[in-house]
């Protein structure tokens, strides 16, 4: 990520963006991870990874921050994410029931507590991260003409 | 762990889904592979567990919670009916696609909204909770605006367009239904929604429930294709590719519009009595007006969606008679449709593929050139006009009857006359497309490749079959699933006196 | 009662927009506006005047707003979101096709 590209926004915005990215991600980490105890969760916290890179493509232009990102790292971020969380349906159903939340449930408000949730909530962060993200970049695929890759 | 099967139906075709979307630039060999076992996997599911079923409803409750804190899926007869017809015409187009979709690129992009597609239907199906049927509406509505957008050609982005705007207005009038029933009855669950409101009075909470039955009516109908609601749907099934129409026009109209419709709305007490009516009437409007149009077409694809909206309006017909000669009728009809209409949509895209024309006009003598192609055309035209020993013959003789019985006699010589002016309208197709002498640019017309073929064929044989075999079709698969809706209408007749 | 009727209103707005409004961006915006009205409406009906927010706490009282329309209105709203996706990529790329937003300009289909 350098500073003087031509592209993006201007040096102050690029800056600001240098410093708080990585700030955002962990926060959209903290927000998943925490999910079973305080609001937010899966979906909230994927949508601020999502913004996160999304940050760093507004500041710096879509072709610098492509080289830092990828469309298709997105895409199968997407499915892992999705296929993780049908996986642990699946191991619930083996465990006796479709989602069954076969984890032990811990003591409440402790950070390892309410069984598979919290891993229900990972899976879902990585598919909304990855689902929101290539959202974004398919829309900026569109500018200047675009491209007709697919018939 | 044994019931817990059924949630197969969800599960796997959402795991070939997300698989190929996590490798999206795969090679199209492996897209293929994923995408057409999976259908072809849950025919089988559905054809095993038609077989291991019990004679009771199965109640399958999610992550366990007992109804109705938890979401339950109900595998009962109507269900059951939905579930083999979906999966079949699914396992057909699905095989059909792999010779179609080759002009097309995104082969994993392709399969994976088509198994997306696949898994919420089944899985709407299976839902006996209001709001996880509004769920799995939209995610096999989402698939379907995606599908029917696919070629990315002018016609496709407006239909499909049309189609994202007028189904989303439908999906949040459904959600304001929901919405409002929730609130008057403080459960989503459609045994718990039935109970609360069966033990009330019938005026305490009827307004409120009207008003939801009237929103989202309206939303199902347009999902539905029923007239006045229809008019994206020609649009929508005559540009999106062959497969997609067959799919769209096979399956999603019934299970989004009138399945869902009946399966909520015969199981509620203030609106069981109106809601007959209502179908009634959506159903011999869109009878005529929808083969009235359909007479005027002369591009293929176009014709055929004119006589889905026809042909929806027999459903609905049979449907809102009420009676149960009428309701197993109607469901006969859905299958029946289900397998013909699915089937003339990939004649229509076999004759595209090979001789490149849509137009009836431009087309001629394709029959001597396409054996098999004509030959299941001539066959899917018969059944859907109502020729005996066919298929359709039988679900609309039933309609009839159970019209004239029912004491609905407009409604009955409607649907008679809309038979004769739909087999006018395929001997048209057939003399203009198949019949005669092959015109000169399109002597060197080949028939499509196997992939292709088959699949057609197996319609066609379903077609004879379902006809043949009509006897022994009723008494194992349409009565357990009309005494479902015919008990519903019983109860909740019987709960306001 | 105000908010219901509020609530109505802006589901009608929303409706105009898709319904009347010629211009396809326009019409995405009216479609965004009138799901929101649903969700609203949804959230409207599970609240409860001096309601807690539903985290159940060792102690705290049992008076919490429904949060079942919470969670559903969460899945609407990610619902929406997709359709919204799908719809403003039809439009862009019919953008890209016909040079023009204005539907009355690209109507091809009878329809």
């Amino acid at each position: 990520m350098r500073q003087n590209t031509p592209q993006g926004m201007s040096v102050i915005v690029k800056t600001v963006t240098r410093l708080t990215v990585r700030l955002i991600f962990l926060f959209g980490v903290y927000v998943i991870l925490h999910g079973h105890l305080t609001p937010g969760g899966g979906f909230a916290g994927g949508v601020m990874l999502a913004l996160a890179a999304v940050h760093v493509m507004l500041a710096y232009g879509r072709d610098t921050a492509m080289k830092e990102l990828s469309f298709s790292g997105a895409q199968i971020f997407e499915g892992i994410g999705a296929l993780a969380f049908l996986v642990i349906g699946l191991s619930g159903l083996a465990a006796g029931v479709f989602f069954k939340n076969y984890l032990a449930p811990g003591t409440p408000f402790e950070f390892l507590s309410g069984g598979t949730i919290i891993i229900s909530n990972m899976a879902i962060g990585l598919k909304v991260m990855g689902g929101l993200f290539a959202i974004f970049v398919a829309m900026t695929f569109f500018q200047g003409g675009g491209t007709d890759d697919k018939k | 762990m044994r019931h817990g099967i059924i949630t197969l139906f969800l599960a796997l075709p959402l795991a070939a889904a997300f698989l190929l979307a996590a490798v999206g630039g795969a090679k199209r060999r492996f897209a293929e592979i994923v995408g057409v076992s999976s259908p072809l996997a849950l025919l089988a599911l559905a054809v095993y567990v038609f077989f291991v079923r019990g004679s009771e409803p199965l109640v399958y409750s999610f992550s366990g919670w007992p109804a109705p804190l938890g979401v339950v899926w109900v595998l009962d007869g109507l269900s059951m009916l939905m579930l083999l017809a979906a999966n079949f015409v699914a396992a057909a187009v699905a095989v059909y696609s792999v010779g179609y979709m080759k002009s097309y690129t995104a082969p994993a992009k392709y399969y994976a909204l088509f198994n997306l597609m696949v898994g919420a239907m089944n899985a709407l199906a299976l839902s006996g909770d209001i709001f996880n049927i509004y769920v799995f509406l939209e995610i096999a509505s989402v698939a379907a605006y995606a599908l029917a957008a696919f070629g990315l050609g002018r016609d496709e982005l407006e239909a499909s367009f049309k189609y994202v705007i007028l189904g989303s207005t439908a999906s949040a009038f459904i959600l304001m239904g929901v919405a409002i029933i929730y609130s008057a009855t403080g459960s989503l669950n459609l045994a718990d929604i039935a109970a609360v409101l069966a033990a009330r009075t019938a005026d305490s909470s009827g307004g409120a429930i009207r008003l939801a039955a009237l929103l989202m009516t309206s939303g199902f109908a347009l999902k539905a294709g029923l007239v006045p609601f229809h008019a994206w749907l020609p649009d929508v099934h005559s540009s999106a590719p062959s497969p997609v129409s067959a799919m769209l026009s096979g399956m999603l109209i019934k299970v989004a519009g009138l399945y869902a419709m009946a399966r909520i709305f015969f199981f509620i007490a203030p609106v069981a009595r109106i809601m007959p009516n209502i179908l009634v009437f959506l159903g011999v409007l869109s009878m005529i007006v929808g083969v009235l149009l359909a007479l005027g077409q002369w591009d293929f694809k176009r014709l055929l969606a004119y006589h889905s909206v026809s042909q929806v309006g027999y459903i609905a017909l049979g449907l809102g008679l009420g009676t149960p000669l009428g309701i197993a009728a109607g469901l006969y009809h859905l299958i029946n449709h289900a397998v013909f209409k699915s089937l003339m949509f990939l004649n229509a895209g076999a004759v595209e593929y090979s001789a490149g024309t849509r137009d009836l006009k431009s087309a001629g003598g394709l029959a001597a050139r396409m054996p098999v192609t004509g030959a299941t055309s001539l066959t899917a035209s018969l059944a859907i006009a109502g020729v005996p020993p066919l298929n359709g013959f039988w679900s609309k003789f039933m309609i009839i009857i159970a019209a004239f019985q029912a004491g609905r006699y407009f409604a009955g010589a409607a649907a008679a006359i809309v038979s004769v002016l739909t087999l006018a309208s395929f001997l048209k197709v057939q003399k203009y497309v198949f019949w005669g002498k092959t015109k000169e640019n399109l002597s060197s017309v080949k028939e499509v490749p196997l992939s292709m073929t088959l699949p057609m064929a197996a319609l066609a044989v379903a077609c004879v079959l379902l006809g043949i075999f009509y006897p022994v079709v009723r008494d194992t698969l349409i009565q357990p699933a009309a005494m479902v809706l015919v008990r519903a209408l019983e109860y909740s007749a019987g709960a306001i006196k | 009662m105000i908010n219901y009727f509020l609530v109505f209103v802006l589901f009608g707005v929303g409706l105009y927009g898709v319904l009347v409004k010629k211009n396809i961006v326009k019409k995405i915006l009216g479609l965004a506006i009138f799901t929101y009205a649903v969700n609203l409406f949804f959230v409207l009906i599970g609240y409860k005047a001096g309601g807690a927010a539903p985290i159940f706490a060792v102690g705290s009282e049992a008076n919490f707003v429904d949060p079942l329309p919470q969670a559903i209105v969460l899945t609407a709203i990610v619902i929406d979101l997709a359709i919204l996706a799908l719809a403003v990529a039809i439009a862009l790329r019919i953008y890209e096709k016909h040079g023009t937003f204005d539907i009355t300009e690209i109507r091809n289909l009878k329809g």
